[in-house]
């Protein structure tokens, strides 16, 4: 992030931004939103046949592909909708209950 | 109003023909409207201009007035200049939309010719529509005739684009009584009008791809939505002494000289009419044969409402008597009128000591004749003999009783 908020907690109206605007773009990726969400998706990789029909769908941009092949979810931004559960053609995606995974890493 | 010079090219003109002349002269880069009566020939006299090649501005014709003002929105955002107009129940339907032209800081200039609410339905002159809008966060200055329109309009984006400021302004006159009756109109040359505006200071917008910002971002419980709230009225005590500089240039060019309080009599006055819009000409009317007959009256017309001029209110009614204050516009289940309360509290908060009454009139159109200011003169002045004033309000020329 270029823009330097590290004392934006101490801040009083006149060291904003006027009309709250924030002076660079394509920042909403660093408000994590992977907290709201109740159900995890998991992909199978034997199964999965890389169709990407997930990473298309997904409207949050949280599949991630690296060439051409879906390698990953971000599970900081996921909000666990299950759009790709839904459209993956061969079912090589579920959902997981949150608590299954609490305590545990991602 | 200064007089009109010999030398002067004065011109026939209704209320809304001055400002689509001032909207063509300052030539914004755009215009998004949709048409609501008494405003229409605004936007219709300005959408001609367009069509005729005569300026440059795009004109974006909306399907409604929340569509309307999001479109201003989004243009001023990206650096246009933008302009619009309304009226009325067009106004309500902006309602949401101006809150967010405020809080971002969009100087976006509207003219708003003043009508009544429904119900019942009703197509005339009250200011309900702008004084429910007065804590949307916008600019408000009423103007009591078209020459004033003009002028206002004229020194509009000034004001709103100054960097301390950096707010929506709206401008205020009577509907059908100013927009639709023909006046006497002294423009400036196209050249006048855009060397007054000149350029915008330069502010953050959506167009410029090498230094990209976004706009309208989410502030949720824990940020700072009540600071950005703080700075919004911290511009707006900016913006009064930037007005006021405004006026001050505008009266080296013209020789028309505005104030956020247009005085009259006051400097002897021992009762006192606060008005607002055209109703300014009858009172003043009233008030120069009242003194005649000796009676010490005098007229303070408001221009500037948002931000409100509380200290020199206070400086101009100190020492009178008896004050009425006229509201074209009632506030349901309050102790009077919008305008009536802001007097009120600048009078309460400055310990200025008068007598005062609320005078309600002119609701949906209804006349207001010279005999009922002076009956709300006689008022005033049988109270600064000793006569008590009713707690409630007034109403001047009301059917039936």
């Amino acid at each position: 992030m270029k823009w330097d908020i590290s004392d934006i907690k101490n801040w009083g109206p006149d060291r904003h931004e006027p009309g709250a605007l924030i002076p660079e773009a394509g920042n909403a990726k660093y408000y994590k939103t992977g907290g709201w969400r109740t159900e995890r998706p998991l992909r199978d990789d034997e199964t999965c046949t890389q169709c990407l029909f997930c990473y298309f769908f997904c409207p949050d941009a949280s599949v991630i592909a690296e060439g051409q092949k879906v390698v990953d979810f971000d599970y900081d931004h996921c909000k666990g909708c299950g759009i790709c559960a839904v459209e993956c053609p061969v079912d090589a995606i579920t959902m997981h209950p949150e608590s299954e995974f609490r305590g545990k890493s991602e | 109003m200064s007089a009109i010079t010999t030398t002067a090219k004065v011109r026939a003109v209704t209320g809304n023909q001055a400002v689509a002349l001032a909207m063509k002269q300052i030539d914004p880069d755009v215009v998004a409207a949709y048409p609501i009566t008494p405003q229409t020939d605004v936007v219709q006299t300005f959408s001609q201009y367009v069509a005729d090649g005569a300026v440059r501005a795009e004109f974006v014709t909306a399907e409604s007035e929340h569509s309307a003002m999001s479109a201003c929105i989004g243009s001023a955002a990206a650096g246009a200049r933008t302009m619009t107009a309304t009226s009325s129940a067009g106004f309500a339907l902006m309602w949401e939309v101006l809150f967010v032209a405020a809080s971002m800081r969009l100087p976006l200039v509207m003219t708003t010719v003043n009508r009544a609410l429904s119900g019942p339905i009703n197509i005339h002159c009250d200011h309900s529509d702008s004084m429910g809008g007065r804590d949307t966060g916008w600019l408000q200055i009423y103007n009591e005739d078209a020459q004033e329109a003009y002028d206002a309009t004229v020194m509009s984006f000034p004001i709103a684009e100054h960097a301390a400021v950096r707010l929506p302004l709206m401008n205020m006159y009577d509907g059908f009584i100013i927009s639709g009756a023909i006046g006497p109109l002294v423009p400036l040359s196209d050249g006048q009008v855009q060397a007054f505006v000149g350029e915008a200071p330069p502010y953050k917008h959506l167009l410029q791809p090498n230094d990209p910002i976004t706009v309208g971002p989410f502030d949720g419980l824990h940020g700072w939505y009540f600071e950005h709230k703080i700075a919004q009225n911290r511009a707006m005590e900016a913006a009064l002494p930037v007005i006021q500089e405004t006026y001050d240039r505008f009266a080296e060019l013209t020789g028309r000289r505005y104030h956020h309080l247009m005085t009259y009599g006051m400097e002897d006055a021992e009762v006192a009419l606060v008005v607002i819009g055209s109703a300014a000409g009858t009172a003043r009317s009233v008030m120069k044969q009242l003194r005649e007959e000796g009676i010490k009256a005098g007229i303070v017309k408001i221009r500037t409402f948002r931000p409100f001029p509380t200290e020199e209110l206070a400086r101009v009614l100190s020492g009178v008597k008896a004050v009425g204050i006229m509201d074209r516009a009632d506030s349901y289940g309050a102790q009077g009128g919008p305008l009536y309360l802001e007097v009120l509290a600048a009078l309460y908060q400055r310990d200025v000591q008068a007598k005062t009454v609320n005078f309600v009139y002119g609701l949906g159109g209804r006349d207001l004749f010279p005999q009922n200011i002076e009956d709300a003169f006689r008022t005033l002045e049988a109270a600064a003999g000793g006569a008590d004033l009713p707690y409630y309000r007034i109403y001047l020329n009301m059917k039936g009783e």
